[in-house]
């Protein structure tokens, strides 16, 4: 029985395969595109334009980073207002260019620090979810390892939420949970158990809609697997997405959320 | 000499009344809510002097928290209030022990639901939608109920097609009701948008404190965003930046005056000149003058 803790800490393990990986293994001709045309690029968040098998889509991706040099270089994939605003910026490009939109949520969540507070990261990420719930091209959004708070729901307003089996998704790390009601941090193994933060606990709350397999033991214990099953996944719900009529996309959409009370 | 010693024992015996006066008085009942200290100057302030001043600091000018009532009494016109949905009550998705309990409590406590008060009422005669957060229920966190009485609240001004005005005060989302807090964020979001692209007009008001979850949603949403001087706001808390980057934060971060400087804020509004202020947004929304 993998407990909740299990899960966190495949979640977070430094061999599970990152957006990098997937991007280039779902993919074809994948091409960067970088900035918020406004301040910086944020290297937190990987976007950009690809073929999903026949489809044009536009990829917006949490990377976490692979080694420890190209972690600090993408700040553990924490990403700052830049990042979102990135994100947006090439949301609303997808929708003039009618490309559904795919993106992967990995990060333990939006960085909290001077910068990002100056920049108002409270303002990037209320901007994308309210302008998220009116894109008129079809989004799925994929937690691939940690889904943390308003850094991942700013990647997570979509017609298809899905998890990997062992990502977890959640309104704080567990740790951050204990230390605020418990007043004590080490306590995080039971808070993981308490906040219903796997793939399971959401499915069975109705806050996502599909659980993506993983190999016993974790994802990178056959990444190309995982990708190949992700690909199916985004290939056969893009087909039926495509399908609804805007409007109807849209209030589902909408429905999606309002319904969680 | 006899008359001497009267004259001692008259004074003595007086003097003796006038302390027992003095004890009497000590021990008599005063309202021990009669004074308060600011917590910005230290100044001890006549309870009565600060109320007649709405609550702000007759010395320094700090703006003192409010109750969603108390705030509700300030701002729209006597007698035309009408609260919406006001026995939606939240919920307990994570069986979180004690919550439920303490919820109940604050309900007797606090006479409120849940941490906010919508409906519908006026300003100087124009209709508005309200919402007012109070900070004494839970810190004015976000669960479902909260989450919930907003997005009706928007849907109602959409399908009536009037403006909304919401007065934040919290500590973001709600720990105890897990991933469910996380969701009433995109939830009123998209109450948010829809009323937004209904062409109508949202505006925020945010005193302090407002950060979290709830900055990182509906606070930041407004058409116009208006904040109380000196008032918290910000999205990550102070001690969780500081555990961050290790150093310690320069004065006034995170303050109304630090996010209008930042270019996060349209104006910043004292507590005197609030209604007014918000009559002539209203007013101009209407787009005729007279």
């Amino acid at each position: 029985m993998t407990t909740a803790w299990d899960r966190v800490l495949i979640a977070r393990s430094i061999l599970r395969p990152t957006s990098k990986f997937f991007i280039e293994q779902i993919f074809d001709g994948f091409i960067e595109l970088k900035g918020d045309r406004n301040y910086a690029d944020d290297a937190a968040i990987i976007g950009g334009i690809a073929w999903l098998g026949e489809t044009a889509v536009t990829v917006i991706a949490e990377e976490k980073g692979a080694d420890v040099p190209e972690k600090v270089a993408r700040n553990f994939g924490c990403p700052h207002p830049e990042g979102y605003r990135k994100s947006l910026r090439l949301m609303e490009q997808a929708e003039k260019f009618n490309r559904p939109i795919v993106c992967l949520v990995d990060t333990q969540g939006a960085y909290c620090g001077i910068g990002a507070e100056e920049r108002g990261q409270g303002h990037a990420i209320a901007t994308n979810l309210e302008r998220m719930m009116t894109l008129t091209v079809p989004i799925i959004s994929i937690v691939i390892g940690e889904g943390g708070s308003g850094g991942a729901l700013a990647l997570a307003v979509a017609d298809k939420v899905a998890m990997l089996e062992n990502a977890i998704y959640s309104i704080l790390s567990p740790e951050g949970f204990s230390s605020i009601l418990w007043k004590d941090s080490s306590r995080a193994k039971e808070a993981a158990e308490v906040m219903k933060i796997t793939a399971n606990d959401l499915m069975g709350l109705g806050i996502i809609d599909d659980i993506i397999k993983e190999p016993v033991g974790g994802a990178q214990n056959g990444p190309e697997q995982v990708a190949e099953t992700m690909k199916k996944y985004l290939l056969s719900n893009f087909e039926m997405l495509s399908k609804i009529e805007t409007s109807k996309l849209l209030d589902e959409r909408y429905q999606k959320y309002r319904r969680i009370k | 000499m006899s008359d001497m010693f009267q004259d001692r024992a008259n004074r003595v015996s007086r003097a003796k009344t006038v302390d027992s006066d003095i004890i009497n008085k000590t021990e008599a009942p005063i309202p021990d809510n009669m004074w308060v200290k600011c917590n910005s100057c230290a100044r001890i302030l006549y309870r009565d002097d600060l109320s007649d001043n709405l609550n702000v600091c007759t010395a320094c000018g700090n703006h003192f928290r409010l109750s969603a009532k108390e705030r509700l009494e300030m701002t729209v016109d006597t007698d035309t209030f009408t609260e919406i949905n006001a026995d939606i009550v939240g919920c307990d998705p994570l069986n979180f022990p004690g919550y439920k309990e303490k919820c109940e409590g604050l309900r007797k406590k606090t006479k409120l639901n849940d941490a906010i008060i919508t409906g519908v009422g006026d300003i100087s005669g124009i209709k508005a939608v309200f919402g007012f957060m109070d900070s004494n229920f839970l810190m004015g966190s976000m669960g479902a109920a909260v989450g919930e009485k907003l997005a009706m609240a928007f849907e109602y001004a959409t399908e009536h097609k009037l403006p909304v005005i919401v007065f934040t005060v919290s500590g973001g989302a709600r720990m105890q009701e897990g991933i469910v807090s996380l969701m009433q964020m995109a939830k009123v979001s998209g109450a948010v948008a829809h009323h937004s692209r209904a062409g109508l007009l949202y505006i925020t008001v945010l005193t302090d404190p407002t950060t979290g979850g709830v900055t990182a949603s509906f606070a930041m949403q407004g058409d116009i965003i208006i904040s109380e001087p000196g008032a918290l706001i910000g999205f990550a808390g102070k001690r969780v930046i500081e555990q961050t980057i290790k150093q310690s934060l320069p004065e006034g971060f995170q303050t109304a005056e630090f996010l209008s400087q930042k270019g996060f804020v349209d104006s910043i509004i004292e507590r005197k000149n609030m209604r007014k202020t918000l009559h002539g947004i209203l007013h101009l929304h209407q787009g005729r003058k007279h």
